[in-house]
Order: C-alpha cells, then structure tokens, then sequence
C-alpha cells in the first residue's frame, strides 16, 4: 500500500464533482437538492485547494479556499432566501413549475 | 500502511457514501443530515492535509451555520415527499455511468498530470515554523486585506437581501401603534358634522323613475 499522495485527494476530490454531477441531473426537479449538490461540488474543488495548497507548500490556496466558503456561505443564504419566497408564492419547489418567463 | 493512510480512507468512505445518500435520499431532510456527515468528513481530511483552520472553520461555519440554515428551510417548506421523483431509478444506471466516466476522465488527468507528490517540499517545511493559523492570518491581513474587505462587504451585502427577501408585514396581524395612540387627539377620533335640524325629504316619484331607467 503507497502512502498519501497528492493523487489520492484529487481522486477524493473528482469523485465528490462527479456525484454531485449526478446529483443535479437526478434531482433537478427538487430545487434544494439543487442547492445541496451545489454546496458539495464546492467542496470538491475546496478539497483539490487545499490538497494542492499541502503538497505544494503554497498557503494561497488556503486563503482560497478561505474566500471561497465565504462566497458560497453568501449564495446558500440568498439561495434559500429565494426558495422560502418562491415556495410562499408558489406553494412549490418544483423545478418544473418556475416556468412563468416562458414566452 | 501508516495511520495516516489509514485515516485518510476512512475518511473518504464515509465522504463519498455521505454524499452519495445526499443526492440520492428520498427525504430532504436526511439528505441534508448526510449533507452534515460529508462536510465534517471532508474537515477531517483537511485536517490530515494540516490545513487545521479550514478544517475548524468548515466545522463552524458550515456545520454550525450553513447547514442549520437548510435544515431550518427544509423543515419550514413542507415538501411533498411523493410525485417528485418519477423516473428517478429510471435515470440512475445511464447518470451513474455517465459520473464514472467523468470521475475516471478527470482522475486520470490528475493523475498523468500532477506526479505523485508524497512528501511536503523543504521550503515550505521550513515555513511552517508557525501554526497554521497564524501562517493564514499573517497571509490574510497583509497580501490579502483588500479582498478580505470585499468579502465582508459580500456577506453585508448576502445579510441584507436575504433579510429584505424574506421581510413581510403580516396581513392578519393585529399590533397596535402605541406611539399613534397615545399620539391621538380628541378632534382624530370624533367628527363634528354640521348638519341641519331639518332636512327636505326628497321626491319619492322621481326617484322610483330614475331606478327603472
């Protein structure tokens, strides 16, 4: 068995992208699930950061990531803001119902 | 195997069947509980990465904050559990194919790409002399400052239209003013009208006339 390397948490990394990926396609009715996957992919490239940021021996990738939560902490509270309107207007989260701009 | 390998694939087991419930949970609020499971698993990984302020700060902020905020909403939506899901076991070989093909593309880039970096590289060994934290802060507060204001100024910003989107005055709510009652007079509450003590009655034919035209 080879010891940690820089390639394992890129895998991790990749593999957390990828199911959230997925997870959009699958849930793209559920807008909070939506939302959920979006928070993981974030994760996923915050997790590339910080590997790269460790076995490079540069600290701007933590910093990085550092903005990075604060944005993405910025967005879920607008995100979820949006959603409690929409579902106080709608009675809804469905994806497939927020078609009102459709001409 | 050290310990540390050994860790780092708990670690990321339990991460990646976290966030494999996530996307696949029938019921909103066990994905977000799942959600939870994944973000303190990947803190755990980046405490093994010695990045111990992130890994801390994720705790705190994302478990602690972020997360009750989407428990908070899921549980206050009330969201119906069935209907929402047709064809989803339907869709899931086709998606899950297409997910491996993606993480195997990109892992195989990584891979080819970026050699196998085990060890931490000596100028950075020396430099971290100091904890992590302080290596961060000292980082932060001098290269970083400008930025570090433009996103507080990003979370002023996030505070207030989430405050000004979901602010609404009760239509039902009954509160009383109590400055505008102790504000009034009696000249507010009670009218005067001047009206005469007698008053002509009017025409009772022209008014049947003009109902029937």
């Amino acid at each position: 068995m080879m010891s940690l390397s820089l390639g394992h948490f890129l895998a991790v990394g990749a593999i957390l992208f990828a199911l959230s990926v997925v997870g959009i396609f699958l849930n793209r009715k559920n807008l909070i699930v939506l939302l959920m996957a979006i928070e993981l992919m974030l994760l996923a490239v915050n997790m590339n950061f910080v590997a790269f940021s460790h076995y490079l021996g540069d600290m701007h990738g933590q910093v990085f990531v550092f903005f990075i939560l604060t944005v993405a902490a910025a967005e879920s509270a607008i995100g979820l803001a949006i959603l409690v309107l929409l579902f106080r207007n709608k009675a809804s989260i469905s994806v497939e119902e927020l078609n009102t701009l459709k001409g | 195997m050290d310990y540390q390998t050994g860790f780092f694939y708990l670690f990321s087991a339990v991460l990646l069947f976290a966030a494999y419930r996530v996307v696949t949970a029938r019921n909103p609020v066990h994905a977000v509980l799942y959600l939870m499971l994944s973000f303190s698993q990947a803190a755990a990984l980046w405490l093994l990465l010695k990045a111990e302020f992130l890994g801390l700060t994720l705790v705190l902020v994302y478990l602690g904050a972020v997360m009750v905020l989407f428990l908070f909403v899921v549980m206050m939506l009330d969201i119906k559990l069935d209907g929402d899901r047709w064809g989803f076991w339907q869709n899931f070989p086709l998606a899950a194919a297409l997910g491996a093909v993606v993480a195997a593309e990109i892992i195989a880039v990584l891979w080819v790409g970026f050699p196998r970096l085990t060890g931490v590289p000596e100028v950075a060994a020396a430099a971290t002399e100091v904890s992590n934290t302080k290596a961060l802060g000292q980082l932060l507060y001098t290269e970083y400052l400008y930025p570090v204001e433009v996103a507080a100024v990003i979370l002023l910003v996030a505070m207030i239209a989430a405050i000004a989107l979901t602010l609404r005055q009760r239509k039902d709510s009954k509160a009383i003013n109590p400055g505008e009652q102790v504000r009034v007079r009696a000249a507010d509450r009670l009218v005067v009208l001047p009206l005469a003590a007698t008053q002509k009655a009017a025409p009772a034919a022209d008014k049947a006339e003009e109902g029937k035209a």
